[in-house]
């Protein structure tokens, strides 16, 4: 009996993963300057290269994998700087702007280094409870996924930089009379939705096929998880993957993985018909 | 009625614009005389492609709706051909599967608009919200290779695509090479022309008080929803035309030209050609289909590199849109050395006008 609760556990763990590890950067830059990343996908794909190539030159896969999270943040900073930077007051554009980027990134990525690249397999390690067994890295990755979460959360409440970061979300004009450097937290906030999008990548490298499209596989579900859960990351984006992940692991288990998909969209479209702010916007109310 | 053609919405007015047009037309319609049929099949499939570039400027351009789901009912109605086409036998029938089809499309975006729209889903969520439900779509339509993906006698095929139906047909007249260019060229000016109507009349008029600012319009008394709805659903009507044309000019249709990167084609040709007018968004896309043809003989990606860095320089340099710029300083400058005083009554054409 108890094998099959944990088990149950282990494939809601395994979708809430995938989702808070994908949503979660992209949920930071849509909070802190109303931006959707276009291009997060690709950040994501960044930090799945860079991770490889690293680890095909004997770096142990840890150590690769912060390395690529970090390289994907700055090439975030400089990015922001750039290109999004212009764009805080025309958030629309700035999405055509990404996607531009995206497109661009994307097909160069496949005209250089081609469709394939060496993988590095998933690390070694299953355990069993039960009749079942399960991958040990899955539980890692439902780990890491935890510790974005609190990392976030410490972040955001406990540092004078969460202080300032919600200030300037909260009202930025005032922020900037009060003598925040408002310009600064963009940038940064910005790199840390890359960098988390790079940790994705990383963290997933090993259990996938590298692609230059790859980004795409967790587009969808990066997008859905921010459109229920709103602006908030922790009020928003958690419970929604929580919600998302019950439902797509019932169907998944049920019908298959597309099936799965498909579901999670039809519930995020009606969803939106009735808290077109995401979930967010409930609890914060609640909260107040 | 006919008067509607012209108006506030629309730029060009005059015997100028209109023997433009009529030039164009000519030169359009003489066009299969002297050149060879392979060419004249390329030029069809460019034409195939403006219909969802023109729903797409009806929708962001005049209803400041930013749909990236444009290969969604591409996708829909594309397929949705094919299947029906071969259901019913191919024929004359084609011609109803044509029609069928492209409903059903527009019952798609009816579905889907209703909750986006009475949902009160804003600028950024319109778009990722149409953009998932795209992807879901490609990714469903991959992954149906096997052969219990079926519909009747008409197998999806997966990322193979799906092929076997018949191109349109009339009798036992198949409507391929000219016979195709001509109907193409027909149904453009069409809709062009149903389009200026549209957009210049009572209706039109609300769409873009919706677009100026939705909560004018409502204390005005119009329920902007249905407003938008009725946009969201002719702009996506229209992307159904190009994927029904599409599928039946190659016989052949994949869950390529419903992903990633098609779904961002129609966005680089509308955004790069001038969203808010549909005779720059015309003469816009069909430049940039034809330059992006003939990269793509040569390579593919570089191609696409090309659309991704257009988009970028078109928002950080001309948000308004390159051709639309240039036709609007070309139109003053003409304008300019003739009557010099109007260019200033010229420069915000929102405002009424007194002739």
């Amino acid at each position: 009996m108890s094998a099959e609760v944990f088990s149950l556990f282990y494939q809601f763990a395994d979708v809430f993963a995938f989702l808070i590890l994908s949503a979660a950067g992209l949920a930071i830059v849509f909070g802190m300057m109303g931006v959707i990343n276009m291009a997060h996908g690709e950040f994501i794909m960044c930090g799945a290269y860079v991770t490889v190539g690293l680890v095909n030159l004997g770096v142990p896969l840890a150590i690769a994998q912060m390395l690529a999270a970090v390289t994907a943040g700055l090439i975030g900073v400089l990015v922001e700087f750039l290109v999004v930077r212009r764009f805080y007051k025309r958030p629309l554009d700035s999405l055509l702007a990404t996607w531009g980027l995206s497109l661009i990134v994307t097909q160069s990525m496949l005209l250089i280094v081609g469709s394939a690249v060496r993988g590095i397999g998933t690390p070694e390690g299953s355990f069993a409870i039960g009749g079942y067994t399960f991958s040990t890295y899955r539980l890692v990755l439902f780990g890491c996924a935890v510790a974005v979460l609190a990392g976030l959360y410490t972040i955001f409440m406990k540092t004078r930089f969460g202080v300032i970061a919600r200030a300037t979300m909260q009202n930025a004009a005032m922020a900037k009379a009060l003598g925040a450097r408002t310009g600064r937290i963009y940038a940064i906030s910005f790199g840390i939705g890359t960098g988390l999008a790079g940790l994705c990548g990383a963290l997933y490298a090993p259990t996938m096929t590298l692609i230059p499209t790859m980004g795409a596989t967790f587009v969808v579900e990066s997008f859905v998880t921010v459109v229920i859960g709103g602006a908030n990351v922790l009020l928003g984006t958690a419970p929604a993957a929580v919600f998302l992940a019950m439902i797509r692991m019932a169907l998944n288990a049920s019908y298959g993985q597309i099936i799965g998909q498909i579901g999670m969209l039809v519930a995020v479209i009606l969803i939106i018909r009735v808290l077109p702010e995401g979930l967010s916007s409930v609890l914060v109310r609640r909260g107040r | 009625m006919f008067k509607l053609l012209e108006g506030p919405q629309t730029l060009g007015r005059g015997k100028m614009f209109w023997s433009c047009f009529l030039v164009v037309l000519a030169g359009a319609l003489a066009y299969p005389l002297f050149a060879d049929s392979y060419d004249v099949g390329n030029f069809a499939y460019f034409l195939i492609w403006i219909f969802m570039a023109l729903g797409l400027c009806l929708m962001w351009g005049y209803g400041g709706m930013l749909s990236f789901g444009q290969t969604l009912f591409f996708g829909i109605a594309g397929y949705g051909y094919g299947v029906l086409a071969i259901n019913m036998g191919g024929g004359t029938a084609t011609i109803a599967a044509l029609a069928l089809s492209v409903v059903l499309a527009m019952i798609a975006a009816g579905i889907l608009g209703y909750f986006m729209i009475w949902g009160g889903i804003n600028g950024i969520f319109f778009g990722i919200v149409t953009l998932s439900a795209t992807l879901v779509l490609a990714f469903f339509l991959g992954q149906t290779a096997g052969p219990e993906w079926h519909i009747g006698p008409a197998r999806l095929n997966g990322f193979n695509g799906m092929k076997g139906m018949d191109p349109l047909t009339v009798g036992d007249f198949y409507i391929e090479g000219s016979a195709l260019y001509y109907v193409m060229v027909a149904l453009i000016v069409i809709v062009y022309l149903a389009l200026r109507m549209l957009v210049n009349s009572g209706i039109g008029n609300v769409i873009v008080a919706t677009r100026e600012n939705p909560q004018r319009a409502e204390m005005l008394g119009y329920d902007v929803r249905k407003y938008q709805l009725l946009t969201f659903v002719i702009g996506s009507g229209l992307a159904g035309l190009s994927g029904a044309l599409y599928t039946s000019w190659g016989q052949f249709i994949t869950p390529s030209s419903i992903g990633l990167p098609a779904a961002a084609m129609p966005i680089v040709w509308v955004a790069f050609s001038g969203r808010s007018d549909l005779t720059a968004t015309l003469v816009g896309s069909f430049l940039l289909l034809f330059g992006f043809q003939t990269i793509t003989v040569y390579s593919q990606q570089a191609a696409l590199v090309l659309m991704g860095a257009l988009l970028l320089a078109t928002v950080m340099l001309a948000p308004q849109g390159f051709v639309l710029g240039i036709g609007k300083l070309a139109a003053d400058w003409w304008r300019g050395r003739r009557w010099p005083s109007d260019v200033v009554a010229e420069a915000g054409r929102l405002q009424p006008e007194d002739s």
